[in-house]
């Protein structure tokens, strides 16, 4: 995503012995690389290990076309989910609500459009208006109101999974008109002549690829211009490889089956959106610096109110969002839809490299938590592990990434 | 006379980068009200943490002695049972737990782990009574106020077969009333054979409990009184707090002239904040000053005596309750309700504490210089990443900040270079006035030289600046002209000419006569 994580993450100070394993070639550059970044990486990794384990488990059957493209549609509920959450998180907050506040947003949209027939577009953004305003009480509630957020979240969830249960009256109420339902299970149209790809996907995919390359090398560019250290020529272009390969690959994967679902596109524009609203923004700035130290926040002129007030708002924005995306993929809004969202969405963005304390985490770790979880879900789902089985291992999983960082950070400490 | 109780010998105590305590003795009589006094930073606190082993036996240098024994503490515990108590400044009492509760906290009368309510209850409204608090003994602690707080401490000890009573600063947090009871309760307590040993540094109130005082500097021993002897004066114990030689440490400094005219660029009126909490309390009581462009303002005052709870609640009232007073820039009265209001004037406040109120220590130098000032490097609400870094560049470079890239985080810093992120931090504000409180806390020798060059240039380039410390040598080196400030009010002002330590150090100590 970005050449300079390393300037988000507290990394430990470049040793004496750095230039030891720059001696040892590209290699020892990579693992130096990799020793700074170690949350960061270490995420990636971790992902990219489960992803091989099941792969070969699966006899590949995780990586084909169709289970790939399923991958997206079923987890891209958490990832919006964990965006939001991972800005809470950040400002040292916690939100319990989203779970009932997506069924209940899903219930909202299926008395709209399924009884009163509502058209879609005019619902849908109702929908995602009655989100915010939701989570702008409980922010101001918070931010104002001085109530801790665990308790405003907590007593929010169970009004609003109550509230879904009274406005369905207890029934499952479906199914959704066309519109509605492409924002869960949708494709991009198909364009273009015959080939056994999906066009616009493929050329989706190209333009992702050279927008990428361009602002890596603008990047570097302006780095050098600033005279910074720069990653050495032959380790950035060994980068920018890795980057296209993998790119391409997920390209090509959904461009051999129906091509790229509506809500990646949606999930695309968001962390696309919200990496740049926290990393360049002067509301991301201040979200970073209420979670880190609040007193020299507010000493410093920030007006910590409005900014937990506008973070609560988003989270409220997203979880309507989420709501839409999953009454539309089941076709149905239910009374029971949504249950323990706002777990998976936590334990994404704290497998993500979030911090209890708040003040660390970025929208791109939150996104790696959650496919995590995701690759778990449906690896052990075609493995044919009971959901029992999958809680407990999941269970270990959060534990295992957060034990790590413990670890890491101490042994950084000493 | 009785003889010695306690004795410490040659004790030094050395923290990463500081040496603490250099060679301190210390000798107590059995029976006595024995007062330690110094400067802040003198390393009375340090010294009674030694002594009670919040900082265990080999952690410093020397030997203690109690009761003829030679002590090595491991813990706090360890010297609780050879009956030495200290009585911390932070009260260390659960608010939401009763009066008796806390008083057996961690030494419970228990039966097989479940507690004895009876005895308990019993136990504890005797102590109660010998310290002359009559509130039952089910009363939550938050529900009383500061000054019986602390007499319920004192009851905690005593429950503790308390032999030798150590009291760290105990009236700071209280007011007159309540400081009286506490010192009437110290000789009640005398009389009954308990040994006491008093950190203060208001001179009346040792006079009036004390029978000897030891004096201790830059974490040395300089001598012990004796009280009731007529050549201690408060003037002895004064020159003994402050006597060292002022070398050359301060830059040159051309004094400055005021402009004939020119309304002050801030003027405080009537200035007066209550306690956040003790309603009753002021700790800022009708404060009137001024400073003007070009000017270096000192505030001189010991902890306690209301200079950072002054400045704070003048920055966007950050600080207390506030209850009356005026703020004028340039001769207008503004509004300085919100920090960002006190920004926009063009009013900075460096904060003494810099790791919990100056500075994000989780983040890079580059964000924590910006953050006062975002707007500065963004557009349209988007951060100019590189204009920022351009910023924090230009000022690792005229600050001297001793960093590899300003991507580091300002925790892996050095005091000295800390202090410098939040300097720079709030002179990129563009700032007319500064109040820097106590800017060289903390850091060592070099740094505060530079500290002290960075003030100086500010000043030559017209900015009005408050000089808060309490470290007197350096107030007389840098400032035109010193307030002091002594529980809560001014009680004096003097030009650089007038100033010495010893008619500063007799204004900062001047609290009013303590009320029987």
């Amino acid at each position: 995503m970005s050449t300079d994580v390393t300037a988000k993450t507290p990394a430990p100070a470049p040793s004496g012995k750095g230039g030891g394993a720059a001696g040892g070639g590209l290699w020892g550059l990579v693992l130096e690389g990799m020793r700074r970044n170690m949350r960061q990486y270490g995420m990636l990794i971790a992902l990219g290990l489960i992803v091989t384990l099941f792969a070969v488990w699966t006899d590949g059957d995780l990586l084909l076309p169709r289970n790939v493209s399923n991958l997206v549609l079923q987890n891209s509920h958490i990832l919006i989910l964990a965006i939001g959450m991972m800005l809470v998180i950040i400002a040292g907050h916690i939100d319990l609500s989203v779970g009932s506040l997506t069924a209940f947003v899903g219930a909202l949209a299926a008395v709209l459009m399924v009884k009163n027939d509502m058209p879609w577009p005019l619902a849908v953004a109702l929908c995602l208006v009655i989100g915010a305003v939701s989570g702008a009480v409980q922010g101001f509630l918070i931010a104002y109101g001085g109530i801790p957020s665990f308790i405003v979240t907590l007593a929010g969830m169970l009004i609003f999974r109550g509230l879904t249960e009274i406005y369905l009256e207890g029934q499952t109420l479906g199914p959704f008109p066309e519109g509605e339902q492409k924002i869960g299970m949708g494709f991009l149209p198909e364009v273009g002549p015959e080939t056994n790809y999906h066009n616009l996907t493929l050329l989706l995919g190209l333009v992702l690829i050279a927008a990428v390359l361009l602002q890596e090398v603008r990047d570097r560019k302006r780095q050098k211009s600033f005279s910074l250290d720069v990653l050495p020529r032959n380790l950035f272009l060994l980068k920018l490889v890795a980057v296209t390969a993998a790119v391409l690959t997920v390209t090509l994967l959904l461009a051999s089956y129906k091509g790229t679902p509506i809500v990646l596109l949606i999930l695309g524009v968001l962390v696309v959106g919200y990496s740049y609203v926290m990393r360049n923004s002067v509301f991301g700035r201040h979200i970073y610096a209420i979670g880190g130290n609040l007193p020299a926040a507010k000493l410093s002129g920030v007006k910590d109110k409005k900014v937990t007030f506008a973070v609560f708002l988003n989270m409220g924005l997203l979880a309507a969002l989420a709501g839409l995306v999953v009454a539309a993929r089941l076709n149905a809004a239910s009374p029971k839809a949504g249950l323990n969202f706002e777990l998976e969405a936590i334990a994404s963005a704290f497998i993500g490299g979030a911090s209890m304390s708040g003040g660390v985490g970025t929208v791109l770790g939150a996104i790696i938590g959650g496919l995590v979880l995701g690759v778990l879900n449906n690896g052990m789902n075609l493995l044919s592990v009971g959901t029992d089985w999958q809680q407990v291992i999941k269970g270990f999983a959060l534990l295992a990434a957060v034990g790590f960082d413990v670890w890491n950070k101490r042994k950084v400490g000493s | 006379m009785a003889g010695p109780v306690l004795e410490m010998r040659s004790i030094v105590k050395t923290f990463p980068g500081v040496k603490a305590l250099s060679d301190v003795n210390l000798t107590v009589r059995q029976g006595e009200v024995h007062a330690v006094c110094g400067e802040n930073g003198a390393g009375k606190s340090t010294l009674m943490k030694v002594l009670s082993g919040v900082h265990p036996h080999g952690t410093y240098e020397g030997e203690i002695l109690f009761e003829g024994e030679v002590c090595r503490f491991k813990d706090i515990r360890a010297s609780e049972q050879r009956g030495i108590v200290i009585i911390h400044q932070e009260l260390a009492l659960v608010p939401f737990l009763s009066l008796a509760e806390n008083i057996f906290l961690g030494n419970e009368h228990a039966k097989r782990g479940f507690i004895d309510w009876n005895e308990t209850l019993r136990h504890a409204t005797e102590v109660l009574r010998r310290v002359g608090l009559d509130d039952h003994p089910e009363t939550r602690v938050a529900d009383i106020g500061v000054g019986k707080q602390q007499l319920v401490e004192i009851a905690k000890a005593l429950s503790k077969k308390v032999k030798l009573l150590i009291l760290d600063e105990p009236t700071a947090a209280l007011n007159d009333e309540d400081s009286g009871k506490l010192l009437d309760l110290i000789l009640e307590l005398k009389k009954q054979g308990i040994t006491s040993i008093v950190i203060s540094h208001k001179l009346n109130e040792i006079r009036r409990v004390a029978d000897s005082v030891t004096i201790l500097r830059d974490g040395r021993t300089i001598e012990t009184l004796d009280v009731k002897d007529a050549g201690t004066t408060e003037d002895r114990i004064i020159s003994g707090m402050v006597g060292r030689d002022l070398e050359h440490r301060f830059p040159e400094r051309t004094p400055h002239e005021p402009e004939e005219g020119a309304a002050p660029a801030l003027e405080i009126r009537g200035w007066t904040v209550h306690h956040p909490i003790d309603q009753h309390r002021k700790v800022v009581d009708d404060v009137s000053l001024h400073v003007r462009r070009g000017e270096i303002v000192g505030i001189a005052g010991l902890m306690g005596a209301g200079r950072t709870e002054l400045a704070m609640s003048v920055f966007g009232r950050s600080y207390g309750r506030y209850a009356d007073g005026t703020v004028l820039k340039d001769g207008e009265e503004i509004r300085t309700k919100t920090v960002p209001e006190a920004v926009r004037h063009g009013i900075a406040y460096v904060t003494e504490d810099r790791k919990h109120y100056g500075l994000n220590l989780i983040d890079t130098i580059n964000r924590n210089i910006s953050l006062s000032a975002l707007g500065k490097v963004a557009r349209a609400g988007v951060v100019d990443e590189h204009e920022e870094r351009r910023v924090a560049e230009s000022f690792r470079t005229s600050m001297n900040i001793k960093a590899p890239t300003v991507f580091e985080p300002v925790s892996k810093l050095s005091g000295g270079n800390q202090q410098k992120v939040v300097l720079s931090k709030w002179i990129f504000t563009g700032p007319d006035v500064l109040i820097l409180d106590e800017p060289t806390r903390g850091i060592d020798v070099g740094a505060k030289y530079e500290i002290y060059t960075v003030i100086d240039r500010l000043a030559a380039e017209g900015k009005a600046v408050v000089f808060i410390s309490s470290e007197l040598p350096e107030l007389l080196g840098m400032c035109d002209r010193i307030y002091t400030m002594a529980a809560g009010r001014l009680t004096g002002e003097f030009s650089r000419s007038e100033a010495s330590q010893e008619s500063l150090m007799r204004q900062m100590t001047k609290d009013k006569e303590v009320t029987r």
